[in-house]
């Protein structure tokens, strides 16, 4: 196991340390202590690492993630695992806005809240919130499972594409061509899934499931006025 | 972009150590705003009957000492004052209104920064650590205070255009963002009798509350007024004589993070610029909803 100490080492040997692990994976440990919310940690690792930050993290932590396992302990700022490709990321605290933004794969985590924008533009990610997730969340949201176990601010899943989100608390509400869709069985067996992989004990018949109603897909000749 | 920072002590045995707790805050969000920087300190209030006010001059050296002694023949009252870097801090037993009447007479190039019973603004061009040397900002104490890190997007970069924005008595503004209305705004309130020294937005803003609080409104209500008749991002941490506020706009694009403990309440535009508190670690650290008000005041 190998430890960074960030009070004095800088950010930038930091991930360039974590790169170079992608032409000998000698160590597949590392903890990264004081990290008192500087941005851009564990940031484009490219191999299956184990990387603990011990602390709270700035912004865009654990972005462009590929095979790694990053866990924060603490909140973390703006654009976690923003486009991520696969791995996973956990964030025992609470997140900033856009969350997950743009990711392609994974898994994100967040035991928390996470703010506004939550799994914007969200391609393929899975993202499981533990508490309450802020306004227009899975705006344009085109891939992927987003699953909130508190509350959802407003616009939900505004000009959705094809991501599924489960809520289990109140939506305070849905943003243009995102509905309320029923919850059949292959829906409720993700979503223990889910939940299961996040480590949540939550009961998913608890839960509703929002999706696209498909109506802003492709150009209406109607709407051409309007143009 | 900009930085912004506050810190309000619940604990009055650290009133002491304001500034120097204070201090690094401000340092720390150098790379959101390394143009300017300032900040509005509350503590050694004056006597009732007293008013208490922040200058700066506009042209380089300036003769304070002549000033005060003319002030002091015009006013015909006690008056009291020191001298901090760039700026003088006046101390004068007198309406304020009777105060400015008499300095726009006698030093048409002196700036007044803030006017008040407790608050101090301070504030100039350069970068953070600068101004706070400048200002020994390490050694003030006092019971809180907000800062502001600058990089301009909306007007010049001047010592005037620099935050905090005084907006009142022991009342200022900083803000992070940009309001899009500021131009059309700064006419309305031009006729309604606010005057303006710059072309910077969040003057308007300032000149807004200043208004709204003018026509009678609390501050809550002048802040959710704001949320109506302000266009475009912000977040701002509004000073009082005795606390804080912070409200950020409905779409919420700027950042803030707050963090409470027994003995502060803290807010910063990062974490970063929390990190160096004492006791941080088991503080407990949230993110300000949109369009919502926080206030710290004390009661007593």
């Amino acid at each position: 196991m190998k430890t960074i100490d960030l009070s004095t080492s800088e950010v930038r040997a930091l991930n360039q340390a974590l790169h170079d692990q992608a032409k000998n994976l000698e160590e597949r440990e590392w903890v990264v202590t004081h990290s008192d919310g500087k941005h851009n940690l564990a940031v484009g690792v490219n191999e299956a690492l184990s990387i603990d930050i011990q602390g709270h993290a700035g912004y865009y932590c654990a972005g462009m993630n590929q095979k790694a396992t990053i866990t924060v302990h603490g909140n973390v700022g703006v654009g976690v695992a923003e486009n991520m490709m696969s791995g996973s990321v956990r964030v025992k605290g609470s997140a900033s806005q856009a969350a997950g933004a743009t990711a392609h794969g994974g898994l994100l985590v967040i035991e928390g809240d996470a703010g506004a924008r939550c799994g914007i533009s969200m391609k393929g990610v899975d993202i499981v919130v533990g508490g309450s997730i802020g306004h227009m969340s899975c705006f344009m949201g085109q891939a992927g499972r987003l699953v909130v176990c508190g509350d959802a601010g407003d616009a939900l899943g505004d000009s959705l594409y094809e991501t599924r989100i489960y809520v289990k608390g109140t939506v305070k509400s849905l943003g243009s061509d995102c509905i309320e869709k029923e919850m059949r069985a292959e829906h409720l067996e993700e979503l223990a899934e889910l939940l299961n992989r996040a480590g949540f004990d939550e009961d998913p018949k608890a839960f509703k499931r929002y999706g696209s109603a498909r109506q802003l897909y492709n150009f209406k000749v109607d709407n051409a006025s309007a143009y | 972009m900009c930085g912004i920072v506050g810190l309000y002590l619940k604990n009055p045995a650290l009133e002491s150590q304001l500034g120097k707790l204070f201090e690094p805050m401000l340092l720390a969000m150098t790379d959101r705003g390394p143009d300017s920087a300032g900040f509005a300190i509350y503590g050694d209030e004056v006597a009732d009957g007293w008013v208490k006010l922040t200058l700066q001059s506009t042209v380089g050296e300036y003769d304070w000492k002549a000033l005060m002694g003319a002030l002091e023949g015009r006013l015909g009252c006690s008056l009291d004052w020191f001298q901090n870097a760039s700026a003088a801090v006046l101390k004068v037993a007198a309406e304020e209104a009777a105060v400015r009447a008499a300095l726009a007479e006698l030093a048409p190039d002196v700036r007044i920064m803030s006017a008040g019973q407790s608050i101090e603004i301070l504030k100039g061009m350069g970068l953070p650590a600068e101004i706070a040397e400048r200002f020994k900002l390490a050694n003030m104490k006092g019971s809180h205070i907000i800062g502001h890190t600058r990089m301009a997007t909306e007007s010049a970069v001047t010592m005037e255009g620099s935050h905090p924005f005084s907006t009142g008595a022991d009342l200022c503004l900083v803000h992070n963002g940009s309001l899009s209305n500021h131009s059309r705004l700064r006419q309305e309130l031009k006729r309604k009798g606010i005057t303006f020294e710059t072309l910077n937005d969040t003057e308007v803003a300032a000149g807004y509350l200043t208004w709204r609080l003018r026509e009678g409104d609390s501050l809550k209500e002048a802040l959710d007024h704001s949320l109506e008749d302000l266009d475009g991002f912000f977040t701002f941490a509004i000073g009082t004589r005795n606390g804080f506020a912070v409200i950020r706009d409905p779409i919420a694009c700027k950042p803030a993070i707050l963090a409470e403990t027994d003995d502060y309440v803290a807010m910063a535009s990062e974490y970063q610029a929390l990190a160096s508190l004492p006791g941080i670690d088991k503080a407990k650290v949230w993110e300000p909803e949109p369009a919502t008000m926080y206030i710290w005041e004390k009661t007593a």
